[in-house]
């Protein structure tokens, strides 16, 4: 049976992206933020997990206006890097796991999830950036990764609710797998940041730090802030977090926290990660 | 009945809604085709020939030449479609939030490193700028 381990949330800055493919990542500004992945790689490295399901957003590379699905599923065998307008990123192809990808399809729009299929997919740094954060720069990816795509770009994204809610439910397809497969969750954006107009660089470090406590320990609660409160207190884009909650409602009610990281700033953002165990 | 829209009174802040999109769809669609290296090309060779070619109200284009990614914001744009313009002129993100804000990028990286814009007197129009940790003492 395929059985969910762990869930990691972190954030996707593009320019963190940039800096390790442009070798800059040992610089003064950019080494306290590597740094704070180092145990994650070393303890990704034991786990070995089987497949990620990750959790993104798209940012107007592999879905312009012309379809903007709020939930959608990439259930094709591979995904390219995108041009996001400066060409792709040097990171390698991203392997799909199409059989699995396909039941949580099958199995959460029976939950009354009603998800985009996508069989044709480029995924951006929303994607990649995480991958290279955990695993760094290998030649070949060493895992199978399910890219899940939320909407966060067109207001109003999902509510926090809602994105909890299918996470339990991609618990629930997840466990019904009749492979023995090792399943990670990765929720990815965040944390405060905002990009557009005369309130951009905003950040919150308090708010922030009280909301990872709370996604945590009490994610219940965390599910039902309005995306109000995401615009006032963490900026436009901050409202990425609900994507967070996917990945919470994916794993059990209790988890072991195993390592946590908060840095200010990459770019115009503050970055967070966390990594979460289910207590087995 | 017109939607609630109780982001609207966010100082500095246009969020990208169904109403921003309907008046912005040609704008984010001309960005969207930067994405390909040939019509990157053919936009920097002659960028007024090439944003003619999109139905954009003149407004918008005069935006989009002047490179006013406030102008540009309230006209419809979205910053994630409006990021394949700064990239295709090798612009970063710094840069670009750096002039929507009318600070220096030197300034507005330096407030970044101490730790960004602060939230105090920027949750609402009008609130009066309270004093920093004022929030965290109330609670």
């Amino acid at each position: 049976m395929a059985r969910i381990t762990a869930g990691i949330a972190t954030s996707h800055v593009p320019a963190i992206g940039a800096a390790l493919d442009n070798g800059r990542s040992t610089e003064p500004y950019w080494k306290p933020l590597f740094a704070g992945y180092e145990f994650s790689k070393q303890w990704i490295a034991r786990q070995k997990p089987d497949v990620i399901v990750l959790i993104y957003n798209d940012h107007a590379s592999a879905f312009s206006l012309d379809i903007v699905p709020t939930f959608a599923i990439g259930c094709a065998a591979s995904f390219q890097p995108a041009d996001e307008g400066w060409g792709p990123r040097p990171v390698p192809v991203v392997e799909g796991h199409p059989e699995l990808a396909s039941h949580i399809a099958q199995s959460v729009i029976q939950q009354d999830f009603d998800l985009t299929i996508i069989n044709r997919m480029d995924v951006d740094h929303g994607l990649t950036v995480p991958m290279s954060l955990l695993f760094g720069q290998p030649e070949r990816w060493p895992v199978r990764v399910i890219p899940l795509a939320v909407n966060v770009v067109l207001f109003p994204p999902p509510s926090g609710r809602r994105c909890f809610e299918l996470g339990k439910a991609i618990h629930r397809a997840v466990e019904t797998f009749d492979d023995d497969l090792n399943v990670q969750v990765w929720g990815t954006g965040g944390m405060s940041h905002q990009l557009q107009g005369p309130r951009a660089g905003l950040i919150n470090k308090e708010w922030d730090n009280r909301w990872l406590d709370r996604l945590i320990d009490d994610p219940d609660e965390v599910a039902r802030i309005p995306h109000i409160e995401y615009l006032r207190e963490a900026g436009s884009e901050g409202v990425e977090l609900v994507m967070w909650l996917i990945m919470r409602g994916a794993l059990h009610p209790e988890v072991r926290t195993v390592h946590r990281f908060y840095h200010v700033p990459a770019s115009n953002t503050a970055v967070g990660h966390v990594i979460l165990e289910n207590i087995t | 009945m017109a939607l609630e829209k109780p982001y609207s009174d966010i100082p500095g802040t246009v969020i990208f809604d169904a109403d921003q999109a309907r008046k912005g769809y040609h704008l984010n669609q001309f960005c969207m085709s930067l994405m390909k290296a040939d019509n990157r090309a053919r936009f920097k060779r002659d960028e007024r020939t090439y944003v003619d070619e999109w139905p954009m109200s003149e407004e918008q284009k005069q935006a989009v030449l002047a490179r006013d990614f406030n102008r540009m914001i309230a006209l419809g744009g979205n910053i994630y479609f409006l990021a394949k313009i700064f990239s295709t002129d090798g612009k970063s993100f710094q840069y670009t939030a750096a002039t929507m804000t009318g600070m220096t990028q030197e300034d507005y990286a330096a407030m970044m490193l101490q730790g960004g814009r602060s939230p105090e007197g920027n949750r609402r129009v009008g609130e009066t700028p309270a004093r920093e940790g004022s929030d965290e003492e109330a609670q």
